[in-house]
């Protein structure tokens, strides 16, 4: 018997070696993030340290006008990506106005994602009254236009850009507070939960280290999806003069004023929208594929 | 039906608190109004008497129930600049946005129902892919965008649609749609992409289930599965994303309304926002928050009926398994 049995396990070892190299090998290939990543993350980190450079580049400042050359296409002298009608370096604007999608785009969702978060752990620990108030608010908020808010906030509080990012992270909060919400109520009965309680740990002890943790991360890949909606929407909101205030460039207020030109002088509009394009088209890959790694590890860690 | 009654009264609430929310951001707006009509030479009395006449000398909350209570009545009040009733001027405008917002769910719905299709047939094969692809930059290309560039290449450069205008239905069927067809496919560019990703997931899904085993076990074609048997039971949540879209088509409606210049109830809003006109402004934003849960209302509804499960209402969906 002995004889018989040993090579079996012998070839059984193999076999679970080779299952397990197998497996790593497949866990490696998911855990590479692959082009589809790299690209998009490549253009974003270059596109944000442009803009933070902005001014020390070199550049001619993004509100001086260059007499001599007045709306030039791409490639003239001087000027790379040529000049507007009234002969402003479109580089040097595009890098600027760069500053204001970008900050917009990290701030407003972080601002929504913050009161968001307080409200739906609110929400779903406490349940009861505080659970009605929150849902009634988020519908109610939900119920109005976001850019009908918008256009009331930037008329109320005029365009600065704290005004712009804080108005428009405020249309952020029902969706982070929904999500938030569920997450919470699913764990706020777990084991870890009830065990914190019993040994007497206060409210927001267990909201902030056993809840938190645990929800903070589907909330993360939440942001991702929100920073190109940002963007997306402070163009559309200075495509209609309601963001920054003019002499400040931004991409949409660009396209916008391109666009009385863009029979002769295309460019103007197109290089603005090609810019915004590209980089929200970035940001969605990009946070695509992390948003499935976190899937994934979620799901191994289960 | 205390389910429907308890929505109901939510409703009811919700509708409340976006006056109330409203009202106060009206109220913020900067600038006086009553100095702005007087005009700038105009005496302090003069200002103050026009403050009485127009009732903003007034406490904030009486203010408040006043409008509120006209609306209920049917009486949304009247412009201060233009003297316009203001829901003869929404009722005005709402054609051609109602007409915008069709033709551009329709544009979505007609390029996600193929889209999903071929999607659901080999999940992960290369159409799967290349329409997801094609998904991702429909989506980064943000409908103001797609307006500027298809007004440079049909209007400007082959000069076969007009880059604004309107005509109403009474013009004739074809010189109404001929200058909405830019602005629909503006926005309908955007939306089809919700669309199509939630009719393709729920669709892979629907494919595993007994039936459609047995349907392909007698032989049916793919296509027929797909279209007959699959996109029915599917379409249940893209139906609910109908409904919840209606909300971002009037945020985009102002916009492609402004570039296009439709003048419907967005172009009214903006305008007004421009022109500071309260009670318009005030008006339109309640109009759209009321647009908006009435819409949802309706396509819950219209849920419940299309699927039996979830007869109750209530939310028991799933009690057949």
């Amino acid at each position: 018997m002995a004889d018989v049995a040993a090579p079996l396990p012998k070839s059984g070892v193999a076999a679970v070696e080779a299952r397990h190299a197998e497996a790593i090998a497949a866990h490696r290939r998911r855990r590479r993030l692959g082009p589809v990543f790299w690209i998009p993350a490549a253009w974003l980190v270059a596109l944000i340290l442009a803009a933070a450079a902005a001014p020390w580049l070199g550049l001619a400042p993004p509100d001086e006008i260059d007499w001599m050359a007045i709306q030039v296409p791409p490639g003239s002298e001087g000027h790379v990506l040529g000049t507007d009608v009234l002969g402003r370096d479109i580089l040097s604007r595009l890098l600027h106005g760069a500053r204001v999608s970008l900050t917009v785009g990290f701030a407003a969702p972080a601002i929504g994602v913050g009161i968001g978060l307080a409200l739906g752990l609110a929400a779903g620990y406490f349940r009861g009254w505080v659970d009605e108030v929150v849902g009634v608010l988020i519908d109610a908020w939900l119920a109005i236009p976001g850019l009908a808010v918008l256009l009331l906030f930037s008329a109320v509080f005029g365009g600065s850009l704290s005004m712009v990012c804080l108005s428009l992270g405020l249309l952020f909060i029902p969706a982070a507070a929904r999500i938030t919400r569920a997450q919470t109520l699913s764990y706020a009965n777990r084991e870890f939960v009830l065990a914190a309680r019993a040994m007497g740990a206060s409210d927001a002890r267990i909201l902030l280290r056993e809840v938190l943790p645990n929800i903070i991360w589907p909330l993360m890949a939440f942001v991702m999806i929100d920073i190109p909606i940002a963007i997306v929407i402070e163009g559309a909101l200075s495509f209609l003069g309601l963001s920054v205030k003019a002499p400040t460039p931004s991409w949409g207020g660009m396209i916008a004023e391109g666009r009385e030109h863009i029979e002769g002088a295309s460019w103007i509009s197109l290089i603005p929208t090609a810019a915004m394009f590209v980089t929200v088209l970035s940001f969605n890959l990009a946070g695509d594929v992390l948003r499935r790694r976190f899937a994934d590890t979620r799901e191994a860690a289960l | 039906m205390p389910a429907l009654l308890r929505r109901v009264g939510r409703l009811a609430v919700v509708l409340a608190v976006v006056t109330v929310i409203t009202f106060l951001l009206v109220a913020a707006l900067p600038g006086d109004v009553a100095l702005d009509i007087a005009g700038a030479d105009a005496s302090a009395e003069d200002v103050a008497e026009i403050r009485a006449e127009i009732g903003l000398d007034r406490p904030l909350v009486v203010r408040y129930l006043d409008w509120v209570s006209g609306i209920v009545i049917g009486d949304w009040g009247q412009s201060w600049r233009t003297g316009e009733r203001v829901w003869d001027a929404i009722v005005q405008r709402l054609p051609a946005s109602l007409e915008l917002m069709l033709l551009a769910q329709v544009v979505a719905v007609s390029l996600a129902i193929p889209a999903a299709l071929l999607c659901a047939r080999a999940p992960d094969g290369r159409v799967d892919r290349a329409i997801g692809f094609l998904a991702f930059g429909s989506v980064s290309m943000p409908s103001f965008m797609t307006a500027v560039l298809l007004i440079l290449l049909f209007s400007l450069t082959l000069g076969w649609l007009p880059a604004t205008g309107y005509e109403p239905l009474s013009a004739g069927l074809w010189e109404n749609l001929r200058p909405m067809i830019l602005p629909a496919l503006s926005l309908g560019l955007v939306e089809w992409t919700a669309l199509m990703r939630t009719l393709r997931a729920e669709m892979i899904g629907v494919l595993q289930e007994n039936y459609i085993a047995l349907a392909r076990a007698k032989g049916m074609s793919d296509r027929r599965i797909l279209v007959v048997h699959a996109l029915r039971p599917s379409s249940f949540s893209m139906i609910t994303l109908l409904g919840l879209q209606v909300g971002r088509l009037m945020g985009g409606s102002i916009i492609i309304e402004q570039i296009f210049g439709i003048p419907g109830v967005g172009r009214l809003l903006v305008t007004s926002v421009f022109s500071r006109d309260f009670m318009m402004i005030q008006g339109c934003v309640t109009f759209f928050a009321l647009a908006y849960v009435l819409v949802n209302f309706c396509t819950d509804l219209a849920y419940a009926r299309l699927d039996p499960r979830v007869r109750g209402f209530g939310g028991k969906a799933g009690a057949h398994g």
